[in-house]
Order: C-alpha cells, then structure tokens, then sequence
C-alpha cells in the first residue's frame, strides 16, 4: 500500500537565491492526521507549494502513488487538496458557489455532479446557504470554511492548510478547529498555533531553516521545552 | 472593516429581473445603438426612447426616476462635447459675455443631441446594472462569445476591487496614525509638509498597492492552479432562453428600430 504523501531529499532555492529547502523528507500515512510547524520562514508554506506541483524543486515528491511530474499533475493536484493562507487569494470568484464549483468544473464533471459536489461541501463545512453570497462580505471565519469547502468540492485524498487559524477570533477559531477534527481525510497542517496542535494532530513535524528538524508524537515534542525554545517555538 | 463600494444591483422580483441576462444585454446592446444612430435633433424620438427608460423603470420596480437620479455620473464626460456650440460654423445662436465667443444653431443642436445621447444611454446601461447581478452579467458575456479572457478579467476585477480599496484604506490609516504634529511648546518647527512630499508619499503609496496586487494575483494564479485551471473558462448554465426572453428582445429590438426609422425619416 502507498503512503498519501511521500517527499524525499527535498532541495528548493527561490529565485533570488534563498534556498527555502535543504533535504526534506517526510511520508503521511492515509488517514494521518499531522502538523507542520516552525518560525516564520522555515520553509512551511513553500513546501506545501510543492505538494500538488505549483513548485517544483529538486528531489522526489509523490502523492497517493504519484510522482508529482509533467503527466500526472491534473490527478495530483485533485488528490491534494490545497487550502492557502489568505483566503481572499482562493476566493477569487464573483460568488460563493461559483468559487466551490471551481474545482468540480475543471475536473470537468457533469452540471448535476458539479452542484451535488458544491452542495455537499458547502454542508459539511456548515455554510450550506451561502452559495449565493459575494466573497467579500463574508467574516473571515467564513470565508476560511468556503476555502476549505472549495477544496472539500474536489474529494481530495489529503487536505493540506496553511496556517487555518491564523487572524481568526476565539469562537470562530473553536469553530474551525471542531471542523478540522470532524472531517475525516488525512492531513498536514502548517500552523502556529501550538494549542491546536495539541488538541487535533497526534503527530508533528517541526521544520526549520528548510530540514526537517523533529518528527515525533506531539505530546512528547510538546513536552521538550528546550527543544521548543531552540527552534522558536512556545507551547 | 470593509469599503462598501455599493453593489449597483437591486434585488427585484420582477419580470425585468427575472428575463435571461443575455437577452437584457442585448436589448441594452440595441437601445444604445439606436439612441447612438438617431440624427441630430430628433426630439420626439429621443423623448421616445425615454419614454421606454422611464416604462422599463417602473416595470421592474425601481420607481420611476431610478435612472434619472443615477445618471449624472456621466455628467463629467459631457464637457468634452461642450466646445461644440462655438466651433462648428452656422448663424449664430448667442455670444458668450466676456469671452466674446459666438455659439453656432447647428453646434448647439449637436451639443444637445449628444448630451441627450449619452444620458440616455447611461440610463441604459443603469438599469442593466440594477436588474441584473453581476456574476450573472458575467455569465451572459462569456455565453455572447465576448472573449474568455476579457470576462475573466471583469470577473477578477470585480472580485478585487473591493479588497485592493480594503488594502489602499489600510494604508491611508496607516499614514494617518502616523501624521502626527509635534506638540505646542516642544520647540520643534510647526509646519505644513511641502505639496511635492505629499505627493511623494501618494506615489510611493500608489506603488506599493500595485505590487501588493501583482503578488497577490500571483497568489491567486496559484490557488487557481491548485484546483485544476488550465486557461479556459468554464461555467455552469444558469438560464434558459425563454419565449419570455425572446420576446422581450423582439419587442425592444421592434421599438428601436421604429424609432430609429422614424427619426431617420423625419
């Protein structure tokens, strides 16, 4: 049996020269549930760029069995659901449904699939009236859950977030937490927030200066003050 | 925190609101050309297309003066005509006080026809706007055959508009919060910045709200990657062309062309 997410030896270098990834590896488990964390510019979100191809670095990255490569990015990036930081950047249709249906459409499914699929996500990220509502007068709490709903629309195998929580208020934070632990795919989750950590992900990987520095239970790592300290981090 | 760049539509239950998006562009379509085509001082045939603004007003609800009172955004563009009156020859009409200028009968008639032109039009295209939501206009523009690429940039604009004037109010604040005066009596100089220092800091800001926007549509190109784009456009058909729809369109294009063949006629 495959793993959902398999990536070694990991090289990135922008550009302008910043190498974001020096050799990472890291392999998921289908039905893993796993944070990624680190300071800012560890190399988080560029590494989850990479996942469904819009990066390409040196080194193997596969994903549910498939090289991430030339041929097979279109079923790649159905696999990998892609959930970016700012949700105005996913958000980029006219309105709520259209933005759900993105996906579903390009995949080039049948207009009663499309709004079946739309309708289902909208559901299970508790928005199911929303379809006719402008992006832009939403909360951000409900416009991170139509994000997530936009890729929930394309049936991923793994869900990948950056950053869920970040600029949410505390209910609103409880509430996506409360769907992240409801929803049943696998899942790595780029995140500073250690309590959620705790609370949703049994496994943690820590990546800083773009390695790979701990991958461990989350309790145990959470314990390991020193360790925390050193790579900037607080429980 | 938001700009609320009011949204022109008008959520209605009208039959206007309700008639397929493709039919009412094109009625809107026709109505400008006809008003556009219609000769220099054809007074009655323009009072008719009004007529038919001032009928479609109160058919779809929006009371009878909707588009009047929305009309005077294109004020502005009409003092491009206003050199006409007293550059085009003929007898002369008046004499400007002061200046001396003479304004001509037939330069003053065409000023007056492309005024009432382009108010009429304007209304047109108001009302479009009001009885009609935008992604829907969108919609009707990519089924039209309007080419992909240019819907697809309305579209982003639309969507983005609205959160480049978020981020342009942000920094305005920003700057505010920082515009501070020295306090009275702290025997720093009192004064005003230069005009040129403003305008530096305008530029500055200007630019650095087109390179946030570059990023983020970068950002977007990204997330649109990661579900699937692959350059074209695709949408889900929300209407069906009705025999309603059709004859809207039948009976507009009837009376434009009525009233373009009797102002043609006159």
């Amino acid at each position: 049996m495959h793993h959902t997410l398999e990536v070694h030896d990991l090289h990135f270098t922008y550009p302008d020269g910043c190498q974001a990834l020096r050799g990472v590896d890291l392999s998921v488990a289908p039905g893993e549930k796993v944070a990624l964390v680190g300071p800012n510019g560890a190399g988080k979100s560029t590494l989850l760029l990479h996942l469904n191809g819009i990066l390409r670095g040196e080194g193997e990255v596969r994903v549910a069995g498939m090289p991430v490569g030339d041929g097979q990015l279109g079923h790649v990036r159905a696999a990998v659901g892609l959930v970016f930081q700012d949700a105005d950047d996913q958000l980029f249709s006219p309105t709520v449904f259209e933005d759900v249906a993105f996906g579903p459409l390009y995949a080039g499914l049948t207009p009663d699939e499309v709004q079946r699929r739309v309708a289902e996500a909208l559901r299970a990220v508790g928005m199911p009236e929303a379809g006719g509502r402008v992006s832009h007068h939403l909360s951000g709490g409900e416009k991170k859950r139509v994000a997530i709903a936009t890729v929930l629309a394309m049936q991923p195998e793994i869900l990948v977030l950056d950053e869920p929580t970040g600029g949410l208020d505390p209910r609103a934070r409880r509430g996506l937490i409360r769907l992240l632990g409801d929803l049943p795919q696998t899942m790595l989750v780029s995140t500073h927030d250690l309590r959620m950590v705790a609370e949703l992900f049994p496994r943690t990987v820590v990546l800083d200066q773009g390695r790979v520095v701990a991958d461990s239970p989350t309790a145990k790592l959470l314990a390991d003050a020193a360790f925390l300290a050193e790579h900037g981090l607080e429980a | 925190m938001h700009i609320h760049l009011a949204d022109r539509y008008h959520a209605g239950a009208s039959w206007i609101h309700t008639l397929d998006p493709r039919a009412k562009i094109l009625m809107v379509v026709s109505f400008i050309l006809g008003v556009s085509l219609a000769p220099e001082g054809a007074w009655l045939p323009f009072a008719g297309f009004f007529i038919l603004l001032l009928w479609i007003c109160v058919a779809s609800g929006l009371g009878p003066t909707y588009s009047v009172r929305r009309s005077f955004v294109a004020a502005p563009f009409v003092l491009a005509a206003l050199t006409l009156p007293f550059t085009v020859p003929g007898p002369t009409l008046f004499t400007l006080p002061v200046f001396g200028w003479t304004a001509s009968v037939p330069g003053t008639i065409r000023f007056a026809s492309i005024v009432l032109r382009t108010w009429l039009a304007v209304q047109a295209a108001i009302l479009l706007a009001a009885t009609t939501p935008f992604p829907d206009l969108l919609w009707a523009l990519s089924r039209l055959r309007f080419p992909g690429p240019l819907v697809a940039v309305i579209g982003f604009m639309y969507r983005y508009l609205f959160v480049a004037a978020d981020e342009a109010l942000r920094m305005m604040r920003a700057r505010t919060a920082r515009s501070a005066q020295p306090q009275a009596g702290t025997g720093a100089p009192r004064r005003r910045p230069s005009l040129v220092w403003q305008g530096k800091v305008t530029g500055n800001m200007v630019g650095s709200l087109f390179l946030r926007s570059m990023e983020r549509s970068e950002r977007v190109y990204d997330a649109m990657l990661a579900r699937g784009y692959d350059g074209q456009v695709r949408s889900l058909t929300h209407f069906h062309f009705r025999l309603l729809d059709a004859a809207a369109l039948a009976v507009t294009l009837a009376a434009v062309g009525g009233m373009l063949a009797w102002a043609v006629a006159r």
